[in-house]
């Protein structure tokens, strides 16, 4: 393919898809939220800080998260495997990676923060929006955070650097991905995944596209907790 | 330059700059960076004098000392009890803090089961993670039968409303005892089981319209139609 000019889906290079953010989807959880861009939903349910068994995974200095990613087997055109695999297990780990950073878990030595990530629909760019999901349902659960975590996925699909890759952009062949989530306030890079070729130039670029897509996120991500809570205020 | 750049008792939410300035020292919930206070959880801003906080509006219960809480009997050790308070950690009952002399080695279950609902008063708390509390003193013990409903910790002062005008109004209304743990849990017992099954549904819109002005008479309105 020569030239990618006009994306599949009619946006513009540094356009995202839509944005929908909303919190305290799931009753029973200490905090949760739904994040979805375009036709990825992720949900997100935080449980704790509670006691963490079994007790050698205990640590007396802080408290400790644990995320669990997954796919409903509903949720991609082939039906998925109910469960965990290879590709969960890594991306419940670069899960936690990406939010550590922002948590404040040290005033609660040996307990546990579980955060569940479901992915009910997928349409690329899963890890991001499960990232994004996260870090709001963390937040509705009153865990103190420095700041509130975006992601959003760059790439460069036949020689074109672009932001919120669809699956159609992912399948192209010469495209390549890169996941990125930064905190909101300073924009300090949590995750960055990159498999592929691309050149230094290209990365700069495609980071430059990430930080203001991440920045419109953040907002949004603001607008979705203050709005459950706005009426409160008028008290 | 001192600035503060957000107004009293507007909502916030994580990294959300609060003030800037070396003047005003962050309290909890916020944390200073450089020369900006920033907020490190979802809530309320309150601001005293140069110390500013963030009330929270979520987020599990966090005992303070005497406080009175609902909670439940979850093991039973050599040492006392262990009661889960809705909060991070169990909170413990030991022997010496329940209620009569009890003899060394005597079965506990006979005073407190598992399973059983206690109200208890909060004595100590060290980082969060130990907890003790009491079941000596006035309105402290078992309570049998009725049923226990939660709602959110920080909803408990609305609930109980201006010198308990809000709680002795249901109470007035429906003749159930109630109890409101700090703790965000309800214990409820009434004579019959509509009675109670009021209780439940005005507390619960209690929680739902929180924020709402003229709530006390909304309420008034709903249990008198209920009659």
């Amino acid at each position: 393919m020569a030239g990618y000019d006009k994306r599949f889906s009619g946006r513009k290079f540094d356009e995202m898809r839509e944005i929908e953010a909303k919190v305290g989807v799931i009753k029973r959880a200490d905090g949760s939220a739904l994040f979805r861009m375009g036709d990825t939903i992720a949900i997100a349910a935080v449980y704790g800080p509670r006691e963490l068994h079994p007790r050698f995974l205990q640590n007396p200095e802080t408290g400790i998260l644990r995320c669990n990613y997954d796919m409903t087997s509903f949720s991609v055109p082939e039906r998925k495997r109910p469960g965990p695999n290879r590709r969960g297990v890594e991306i419940s780990l670069v899960t936690e990676k990406a939010l550590l950073p922002v948590l404040e878990l040290k005033q609660f030595p040996n307990a546990v923060v579980d955060v569940f990530v479901e992915i009910v629909q997928a349409n690329a760019g899963t890890r991001c929006a499960g990232i994004s999901a996260a870090a709001l349902a963390l937040a509705h659960a009153g865990i103190p955070m420095k700041d509130l975590v975006s992601a959003v996925s760059v790439g460069k699909v036949s020689g074109k650097v672009l932001i919120d890759l669809d699956k159609e952009e992912e399948d192209v062949d010469d495209a390549t991905d890169i996941p990125i989530a930064m905190t909101g306030r300073k924009q300090e890079i949590t995750l960055l995944q990159l498999d592929g070729n691309l050149a230094k130039k290209d990365l700069m670029e495609a980071i430059k596209l990430a930080k203001q897509g991440c920045e419109k996120i953040n907002k949004i991500q603001q607008k979705a907790l203050k709005d459950a809570y706005k009426s409160v205020k008028n008290e | 330059m001192t600035k503060l750049l957000i107004n009293e008792r507007e909502i916030v939410v994580p990294g959300e700059e609060l003030a800037e300035g070396m003047d005003f020292l962050p309290s909890h919930g916020t944390y200073r960076d450089k020369d900006k206070i920033v907020s490190s959880k979802l809530g309320v801003v309150s601001v005293n004098k140069t110390i500013i906080k963030v009330i929270p509006l979520t987020g599990r219960y966090m005992p303070k000392i005497d406080d009175i809480v609902i909670g439940r009997v979850i093991e039973i050790g050599f040492y006392g009890w262990s009661v889960d308070i809705g909060s991070a950690y169990p909170a413990t009952l030991s022997i010496r803090d329940a209620t009569e002399f009890i003899d060394k080695g005597e079965n506990l279950t006979k005073y407190y089961d598992y399973g059983d609902i206690l109200a208890a008063q909060v004595i100590r708390t060290t980082r969060y993670n130990s907890i003790d509390i009491t079941t000596k003193g006035p309105g402290l013990k078992k309570l049998s039968g009725g049923k226990v409903i939660e709602v959110t910790p920080s909803k408990v002062p609305r609930m109980i409303g201006k010198q308990g005008s809000m709680i002795s109004m249901i109470k007035d209304a429906t003749g159930c005892n109630i109890l409101i743990g700090q703790n965000g849990r309800v214990w409820i017992k009434g004579t019959n089981l509509e009675n109670e099954n009021l209780v439940t549904k005005t507390i619960m819109k209690i929680e739902e319209e929180s924020h709402i002005d003229g709530l006390t008479d909304k309420i008034k309105k709903l249990l008198e139609s209920k009659k």
